[in-house]
């Protein structure tokens, strides 16, 4: 008798550790779930491994075909120059303030659009919600044009004023994105604490000020981080706006091989010092660095982000 | 202050007033929205008529009527065989998407240990997606598949296919990772939009003998159903809008070319923005009414 029960217990163990229970998952699945995870964990990271292996790599190293995963040395002469044809501290100056300045205002300006969105009830904001929506789908070509020719008859060219003046007016790099998450957040907000300070004589700036950007600050981080990457990463905008005046890193990025040429002429630098794919890497990864750093330092903003302002659109 | 003692003495209505003071807090965002949208949207639209030189005084305006439209679609091949490429390579990458972040997110809804890690790793490509970054890894075959994408079995199967066919296959192939990055936004959505389930109707249905797999098909999709026609909707954009897709290329080449410039890049920019329109209200149509059929 008390075998069998033993034995019974011992086979709802078992089946419980391998096929999972209603508080866990089982053996089975649980490694199921890891193999899975890593797996398309791996595919993700392919193209970074690759690029950092690379970059590393000298030139007998790339010629070497054994050579795939681990360089037989740490070579850090291709970072050295990546670092020199990039221009790394003048592009890195001028990408952060590219991407911090037109965000700052940006997360300030979609902050007031949102509030007025959420809090006020006025004829005809249905038709603003769909202009808004229209702003994101519209394709910056068709409207790039004749800014540029503007920003040209202006002198504001290679100006990062043709940046921060869209930015200011509501218009910058996806700002419809940013004036949703501001109006989420508010919505979601109680209006109790704004009744009371209306009714103690506060204005509606005051209140909009003292009461609900404070309340708003987790939306203020989303966006303006958010907003800088994208910033960081936008070229197209910068091509047409900024050249010839500040050159960012994606900008320098994408004409490394003409900056590399001038720098090492092809007929005078001996055989290990023509561009290859090596160097070019070490340029892609120095682009990103800055990123991938900000990244982790505030991954939980970035990840728990549209959770906190439940950015799912209904 | 003072403004708002004008109003009082003039006695505003209730709904006057709030009306008035939500226009002044949007009132930036309209005027930003004729000077940096519309009035360039118009002068665009206005140069896609005309062929347009630029000189050092300013521009000079010849109008062509419709000359620079029917040169796109008629007698410039390399614009239509682009769009249609487009079209392709976007039809087939939103599935995708679609489905690889519908599954990450789910396999991130479940209690594992490690979940950080993994999430860190699933959401870094919005970090350092950018043109120039995703140009070099591509020349540099850094976001095809490993292994797959260079096998012979699979070069002397899609030779035997029909290009309608071999084409897609062989772009996803070729840029398969690349597809994937652009899912990690659509991650944090459906994973914010998972939470928002209510545990209690799994339970119900597990005690009415729901399987795990039919609780997917009866709760899980149909919940999800908004939220996939938004994601769709946000990846058509993105593709659409990201600085190396090749009709982007394309148009920017126009711009500064001899024989294309601004009225004929214009031109093209307004057909690419009607297909991509198009493309959207495809794909809301097909999904809206799944959505629908769901509910029901």
């Amino acid at each position: 008798m008390n075998r069998f029960v033993m034995n019974k217990l011992n086979k709802d163990y078992l089946r419980s550790f391998f096929l999972g229970s209603r508080t866990s998952y089982g053996l089975i699945f649980t490694v199921i779930l890891y193999m899975l995870l890593i797996a398309i964990g791996f595919v993700y990271l392919y193209p970074l491994l690759f690029m950092l292996v690379t970059s590393m790599k000298s030139g007998s190293d790339l010629l070497n075909p054994m050579v795939q995963w681990v360089p037989t040395e740490l070579y850090t002469g291709n970072y050295v120059k990546a670092f020199r044809v990039l221009n790394f501290p003048t592009t890195l100056t001028s990408s952060i303030i590219v991407s911090v300045v037109p965000s700052v205002i940006q997360a300030m300006v979609c902050s007031v659009v949102g509030y007025g969105l959420a809090r006020y009830r006025f004829f005809g904001k249905n038709l603003i919600f769909a202009l808004i929506l229209a702003t994101f789908i519209i394709p910056a070509q068709n409207t790039i044009i004749p800014q540029m020719l503007t920003y040209r008859s202006l002198g504001l060219l290679g100006n990062i004023f043709s940046l921060i003046l869209p930015a200011m007016m509501g218009q910058g790099l996806k700002s419809a994105i940013f004036i949703l998450i501001f109006y989420q957040t508010f919505q979601s907000l109680p209006k109790v604490l704004e009744e009371a300070a209306r009714l103690d004589g506060a204005s509606d700036l005051k209140i909009f000020i003292s009461i609900a950007l404070p309340a708003a600050i987790p939306a203020f981080i989303i966006s303006f981080i958010f907003s800088t990457v994208w910033y960081w990463n936008e070229t197209y905008l910068t091509v047409v706006f900024l050249e010839g005046g500040m050159q960012t890193l994606p900008m320098q990025l994408s004409k490394f091989v003409q900056a590399y040429e001038n720098l090492y002429p092809a007929g005078v630098v001996n055989i290990f010092d023509r561009l290859n794919e090596a160097v070019k890497l070490s340029g892609t990864f120095l682009n990103i660095l800055p990123l991938l750093l900000m990244y982790f330092i505030l991954q939980k903003w970035f990840v728990e982000s549209i959770e906190r302002s439940g950015i799912t659109g209904e | 202050m003072n403004l708002q003692k004008a109003f009082r003495g003039r006695q505003l209505k209730h709904g006057q007033r709030e009306a008035l003071y939500g226009y002044s807090f949007v009132l930036i965002w309209i005027i930003g929205f004729a000077l940096f949208t519309i009035l360039p949207l118009v002068q665009t639209f206005s140069y896609s008529l005309n062929r347009v030189t630029v000189s050092a005084t300013g521009i000079n305006l010849d109008f062509v009527k419709w000359d620079n439209y029917s040169r796109a679609i008629f007698t410039d091949p390399r614009f239509v065989e682009l769009i249609i490429e487009y079209v392709i390579e976007t039809l087939v990458s939103v599935p995708i998407v679609i489905i690889f972040s519908m599954i990450i997110a789910m396999l991130l809804n479940l209690k594992f240990k490690f979940k950080g890690v993994f999430r860190t790793i699933f959401f870094l490509p919005v970090v350092i997606t950018s043109g120039p970054v995703i140009q070099e890894l591509t020349s540099q075959g850094a976001t095809s598949v490993p292994g797959i994408a260079n096998s012979v079995a699979i070069a002397e199967f899609l030779s035997q296919l029909p290009s309608y066919l071999r084409n897609p296959i062989e772009y996803l192939l070729a840029s398969f990772i690349l597809i994937l990055w652009f899912s990690g936004v659509q991650i944090l959505i459906y994973l914010s939009s998972l939470q928002k389930i209510d545990k209690s109707i799994y339970e119900a249905a597990s005690i009415d003998g729901a399987s795990a797999w039919e609780s997917f098909w009866k709760i899980t999709l149909p919940s999800l159903s908004t939220t996939t026609l938004i994601i769709a909707v946000y990846t058509i954009i993105a593709l659409s809008h990201f600085s190396e897709n090749k009709v982007v290329k394309y148009i920017y080449s126009q711009t500064y070319a001899v024989e294309g410039g601004i009225g004929y890049s214009s031109a093209i920019s307004f057909i690419y923005f009607i297909v991509l329109i198009l493309l959207l209200a495809v794909i809301y149509m097909l999904l809206n009414s799944q959505a629908k059929k769901k509910y029901a």
